[in-house]
């Protein structure tokens, strides 16, 4: 398919259903969109000392995320340079040499091939330092760590942009400890990987997909999650992020702290002052427990999402895995981040009381988008900009507005007909 | 204590059998409302994501329900308004391969292999996971859950959306 008709399959308030069922249109998407631009991989509290190490994927290519002895951030390809095995095959761990179980290939955590076995049968001018696993450019912004294949790509605060500043308010529901994950759900659905992109900044669906979570919960905290009644906003940062802001009062968890301690945490708040924690820790920490009131997606495969990094990876043109990777305090209270675990577990994951809902959701728009031939993906909800809240010169619209999903599907064209 | 009652208390691998049989029936036919009643106070349902942690408490599960997150979970299953379970997916599984783990004066523990085939919208899928149960008996005579902790075998790998209970 050419560049020409990529860019008549998005238009401002639609985009074609091709890019749910063509096969063509994902490989290009791998190449054009995963291969360059940054990647979000991993946190950086996932390879917290030397030697620690991450499996993780960029796109569809198998990486690890290593440590080093400088306590430098690698991500490698997770391929021998003999003869291609992968060379890792656990989550996590530490490991102060990676080898390759296939013929012994041995290769340090920066990459560098440290021994080749009986290297006496490789012609003389066989050079190891010719043959380390292969590495990609790393940068962090808030300790999370993104990866590209394209060296001339931007710098990642520059590709952030405006971004930042709601990456800076996320990471404030560490209380001041800062912030660490505490474990993953991970789940597949039969449906192409922009379906869940769409969602993370779509309140619209909310209330309707998500009753029996908000029947599960207390009257007070229901109130919270009234996320449509809030003046909240969606707002486009520009390179195919957004921002849906649900809860405006839980933008800055640093404000509001004299607020009355909301009942379903008063005894997460006992518990804190048992523990000897003085008013103002309890109050910090209690308001950091339920995450932040925003939903931010940073394009293509990562969101920061109320008290949890949600990460996509597409695996065919009609099958993504989710991770829901759960974060907490990184040295706060046992007792806020247990709450934390507790409070991940009633919405997320494969069981959780939202989550299955959301990806019945996605296959049932990936097997009805196999109707009809010439069919478009609605994306026109919200035009009008609320007054006075969204980021001078910035796209916004009301909460329940598609701005985000029209954010991305821009970034998307802008790419594919680069 | 009298040779007796120490013969009632005692709770035999065939009453717990029959009990897990019992259990996965209720559970297969969607029958959530007895299913409640099957507990103690304090027991614990639990599906992990990892496959042995040191305490379930201090880490991430799929499942980590004490009596309140029971009783909102089959609220949800059975309100129709969960799209992930109306309609549900079809469910058969057997529980089997039981070793007596513990056992004592009203208790029982095991360990056992279950196997749960999902059929929906066209998809066959499997569930195998090796469970633990600790089983008591109340004061009435009735056995009781205390804990189920239901691992997966791949519990740590992906899963798909589970709109039943295992």
């Amino acid at each position: 398919m050419s560049d020409h008709d990529y860019a008549t399959l998005v238009r401002e308030d639609r985009v074609h259903t091709s890019l749910y069922r063509d096969g063509t249109i994902f490989d290009e998407e791998m190449d054009r969109i995963f291969k360059n631009t940054w990647v979000w991989v991993a946190h950086e509290s996932d390879v917290p000392v030397k030697n620690s190490f991450k499996t993780s994927w960029v796109g569809r290519e198998p990486v690890i995320v290593t440590r080093d002895r400088e306590m430098k951030v690698n991500v490698l390809l997770n391929r021998c340079r003999h003869r291609a095995a992968s060379v890792c095959e656990k989550k996590k761990g530490k490991a102060s040499v990676f080898v390759c179980p296939y013929h012994g290939w041995s290769y340090d955590p920066d990459g560098t091939l440290r021994k080749v076995p009986h290297a006496a049968g490789y012609p003389e001018d066989f050079d190891k330092s010719e043959f380390p696993l292969i590495s990609l450019r790393v940068e962090t912004y808030q300790g999370m760590i993104f990866a590209t294949f394209n060296n001339d790509i931007e710098p990642l605060v520059d590709y952030l942009g405006p971004a930042r500043k709601w990456m800076d308010l996320f990471m404030k529901q560490g209380a001041g400890y800062g912030v660490k994950t505490l474990g993953e759900h991970k789940f597949r659905f039969p449906g192409n990987w922009k379906i869940q992109l769409e969602n993370t900044t779509d309140a619209y669906h909310f209330p309707i997909v998500h009753k029996t979570f908000l029947d599960s919960l207390d009257a007070e905290t229901e109130n919270v999650f009234d996320v449509l009644g809030q003046g909240g906003w969606v707002e486009d940062l520009g390179n195919g992020h957004s921002v849906m802001v649900m809860i405006p009062d839980l933008i800055d968890l640093e404000d509001n702290l004299d607020a009355p301690i909301p009942d379903r945490f008063a005894e997460l708040a006992q518990e804190l002052r048992d523990e000897g924690h003085d008013d103002a820790t309890v109050r910090k920490v209690v308001r950091a427990v339920g995450g932040s009131g925003f939903n931010l997606n940073l394009f293509p495969n990562v969101a920061c999402s109320m008290a949890f990094f949600r990460v996509l990876r597409p695996v065919t043109v009609e099958e993504t895995e989710i991770m829901h990777v759960a974060i907490g305090m990184d040295g706060g209270p046992a007792a806020g981040n247990r709450e934390r675990l507790r409070l991940h577990e009633h919405f997320q994951g494969p069981m959780g009381f939202g989550t299955p809902d959301d990806a019945e959701g996605w296959e049932r728009v990936q097997r009805g988008a196999h109707a009809g031939e010439d069919l478009w993906i609605m994306l026109n909800r919200g035009v009008d900009a609320p007054a006075g809240v969204a980021e001078p010169g910035h796209n916004a619209g009301d909460v329940s507005a598609e701005t985000g999903m029209r954010a991305a599907y821009q970034q998307w064209k802008r790419m594919m007909t680069a | 204590m009298s040779e007796a009652l120490e013969m009632t208390a005692t709770i035999t691998l065939a009453e717990a059998t029959q009990f897990i049989w019992a259990e996965a029936d209720l559970l297969d036919r969607l029958d959530y409302k007895p299913w409640l009643k099957l507990w103690t106070e304090g027991g614990k349902y639990i599906i992990p994501t990892e496959r042995d942690p040191a305490d379930y408490a201090e880490v991430l599960n799929i499942v980590y329900d004490n009596k309140v997150m029971r009783e909102a979970r089959a609220k949800r299953l059975l309100s129709g308004f969960s799209m992930s379970s109306a309609p549900p997916a079809r469910t058969v599984r057997t529980v089997s391969r039981f070793v007596v783990t513990a056992s004592g004066y009203d208790f029982i523990e095991l360990r056992a292999a279950q196997m749960l085939a999902e059929y929906k919208y066209g998809h066959m899928r499997f569930l195998p996971a090796d469970m633990r149960y600790r089983i008591v008996r109340a004061p009435d005579g009735a056995l009781l859950l205390d804990e189920k902790i239901v691992t997966l075998i791949n519990a740590e790998d992906y899963q798909f959306g589970i709109g039943y209970l295992l």
